[in-house]
């Protein structure tokens, strides 16, 4: 085997995105431009016109047909990216269920954007919480290198045989989108793509051997090709971390479902995703300057949802504050993973109190300070035994 | 903002119908679109609507921003969805004069459908659409309007797709009202504007705006932009659609004119003499 060399490169988590798609030599390429996720494609289209990457580059004319081109490629076999935003993404919607549905391996990236209306083009992750019904394997990354390494691991974890699901890989608009950070990538791809080696894992279209994809299913059967996709996403969760690992033993990084900052000893563990961990790290280690016993943990992978590793991490703990950076409207406690955390530690026999907040809505900056007095309110509330069974709203001018 | 922007004088006439407080204005300097906005407002004011009957309705874009600048009831909508917006106004209060104001992108890109049965039902509706050839807002990427050869960020060495015609669109899917000018020819832009919102209904009126994006990934000045507009148009009367194709680098003429002025029972009246019976 070939061994891997690294070349440094600055690096915003769009371009990280491009390179690791050319070094992962996809075939087919559909997108519509979108603030915070445009310069992706271009980078792309630079690879393309380049000869750098030997792939057919669609022009959509919106994102609907973006990731129905990306299909109608995948079910003919190839390996197909596609990345979007906010109301890209939540136009791709219907498209969303039938790539999963048709068990297609596409793997795509959104740069995080806020919902209209009212428009924004700012950071939060309501467009991303939106599809989380669509069965679509979620990674969240928090670092232009991770993102990299995640659209890597995603065709890998996407086209094993176990699998067979589209892959999302998610990560802050503009925070991350748009920040330069050092970022190593393969100077010799081979070495990616013997790692993403091209397997005929999925049933595909062939002249030969002519089948129907997505016909009608009666009430005698719908149900059963559904219930494949919930089996498809508990062997995922195992495979992500197989292949998580492996990537680990080969490159020397790897990140795991959830990401374990200084909780060991910590009474209280701020949990949350994407850029915002790193802020929040930051503000650990401010925090436990000053004695506060708090650590931090993110949510890496949110489907399938790593259950079984948040349970472990958590038990044992006074409070868990849960930073979310979308709201289920409606909902009491609104937070997203606030929510999928508190009805995965239903069974627990002894729990953490959970603290519910949202935060960095149409990317309203969260800083250090924030996390701190974030965290000295959930103490407050937890000293007085009233830690509030609804959602926190960090800030809004209410 | 802070700081107080003052129009300019020769502004005076639409400064009413301007929100002041809300410039500058997005736009790149030399930006065709504000010649567009300040015709359009000189448009209303000469129609003989009254301006509280006066609704602008905009995709997302470049173009689109237009809504967010004038001081009528306004309306920004989703990216690609102005029409069947501005065809839910009309629906519901038929008095409204309705104009739609956008991209090229937004209109015959992403919102291409809507455009297209829009027309076939000849809905009471104008439609404004601001063409500079590329997906101004988000950087300068391929559109279904850039013509071919063009280079843009998505496609550096040129681009290979046949563009789109919009006049040999809109006559084809129904249109009763088409023209085609460029932000050189104000006055004539300005006497399709005052058509368009006599005409009872589809109507579009394709303006040519250069676009600075669109002129330095092709290695000119936006000036000679304007200049290539200059020197290519061609005012043609009963202009033939077929020879509407834009070919902006090349040697044919881009031909301005108005392409079809008819008569066709509008969508809305058909609908309310049918509910009147
Ligand atoms: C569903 C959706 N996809 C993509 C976008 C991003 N977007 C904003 S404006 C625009 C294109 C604008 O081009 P055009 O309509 O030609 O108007 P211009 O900016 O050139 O005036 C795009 C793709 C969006 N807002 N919504």
């Amino acid at each position: 085997m070939q061994e891997v060399k690294w070349r440094r490169l600055p690096l915003n988590s769009n371009y990280a995105v491009a390179y690791a798609v050319k070094d992962c030599d996809v075939d087919v390429i559909a997108a519509y431009p979108i603030t915070p996720q445009t310069t992706v494609v271009e980078k792309l289209s630079e690879f393309i016109a380049n000869g750098e990457l030997d792939a057919e580059m669609i022009h959509v004319e919106s994102e609907h047909s973006a990731l129905s081109a990306a299909i109608g490629a995948a079910a003919v076999g190839a390996r197909t990216f596609t990345a979007t935003a906010a109301q890209g993404l939540e136009l791709m919607h219907e498209m969303l269920h039938i790539a999963s549905g048709l068990r297609l391996p596409i793997v795509m990236t959104i740069a995080t954007r806020a919902l209209s209306a009212p428009i924004s083009i700012w950071c939060d992750y309501s467009d991303l919480m939106n599809t989380r019904d669509a069965s679509w394997i979620t990674l969240i990354a928090s670092s232009a290198q991770e993102v990299y390494d995640s659209v890597i691991q995603a065709y890998r974890i996407a086209e094993d045989p176990r699998v067979l699901l589209p892959v999302m890989v998610a990560y802050d608009g503009f925070i991350m989108s748009h920040t330069y950070e050092p970022v190593y990538v393969a100077e010799n791809p081979e070495v990616i793509r013997e790692f993403v080696p091209r397997r005929k894992t999925w049933l595909t279209l062939d002249p030969d051997k002519p089948i129907t994809l997505g016909p009608i299913a009666n009430p005698d059967w719908y149900y059963e090709i559904k219930y494949q996709q919930v089996v498809a996403m508990e062997e995922a969760y195992k495979v992500i971390k197989e292949v998580d690992e492996e990537f680990g033993r080969r490159f020397g990084r790897s990140y795991g479902v959830i990401e374990k900052y200084r909780i060991e000893d910590a009474d209280i563990v701020l949990l949350t995703y994407g850029g915002l961990f790193g802020t929040v790290r930051e503000a650990i280690d401010a925090m436990r300057k000053r004695g506060i016993n708090v650590g931090g943990l993110r949510l890496r992978l949110w489907r399938p949802f790593p259950a079984e590793e948040i349970i472990e991490s958590v038990k044992g703990k006074k409070l868990v504050i849960v930073l979310d950076r979308a709201i289920s409207y409606g909902a009491r406690i609104a937070g997203p993973v606030a929510l999928e955390l508190m009805s995965t530690m239903y069974r627990m026999s002894e729990k953490p109190e959970v603290l519910s907040v949202v935060v960095g809505i149409g990317q309203r900056t969260v800083t250090e300070e924030d996390i701190a007095e974030i965290t000295a309110l959930g103490m407050k509330y937890l000293e007085e035994k009233r830690v509030p069974n609804q959602t926190i709203y960090w800030g809004v001018r209410a | 903002m802070s700081s107080k922007i003052e129009l300019p004088p020769t502004y005076k006439d639409i400064e009413d119908l301007i929100r002041v407080d809300r410039l500058p204005t997005i736009w790149c300097p030399g930006c065709g679109i504000g010649i567009v906005l300040k015709t359009l407002l000189r448009a209303i004011k000469k129609s003989d609507i009254d301006v509280d009957r006066h609704v602008i309705v905009s995709g997302i874009g470049c173009a689109g921003r237009v809504s967010g600048y004038v001081r009528l009831d306004s309306y920004h909508v989703l990216h690609g969805r102005a029409i069947p917006f501005a065809i839910g106004i009309k629906l519901a209060k038929p008095e409204l004069e309705v104009t739609v104001v956008s991209g090229d992108g937004d209109i015959v890109g992403i919102g291409g459908n809507h455009f297209i049965h829009a027309a076939r039902r000849n809905h009471d509706i104008n439609v404004v659409i601001v063409n500079n050839m590329i997906y101004g807002m988000t950087g300068g990427q391929v559109a279904p309007t850039t013509p071919r050869g063009a280079r843009t960020t998505t496609t550096p060495y040129g681009n290979i797709e046949r563009s789109i015609s919009i006049p040999l669109l809109a006559i084809a899917a129904g249109a009763t009202y088409v023209a085609r000018w460029s932000v050189l020819h104000v006055d004539h832009m300005m006497n399709s504007f005052i058509k368009m919102f006599r005409h009872k209904g589809f109507a579009v009126v394709e303006i040519l705006s250069p676009c600075t994006l669109f002129a330095s990934r092709n290695g000119i000045e936006l000036l000679q932009l304007y200049e290539i507009l200059r020197r290519k148009c061609k005012i043609v009367s009963n202009p033939d659609p077929w020879e509407s194709h834009i070919d902006i680098f090349g040697d044919k003429p881009i031909i301005l004119g108005e392409f079809i002025e008819i008569e066709r029972p509008s969508y809305e009246e058909l609908v309310w003499s049918s509910i009147r019976g």
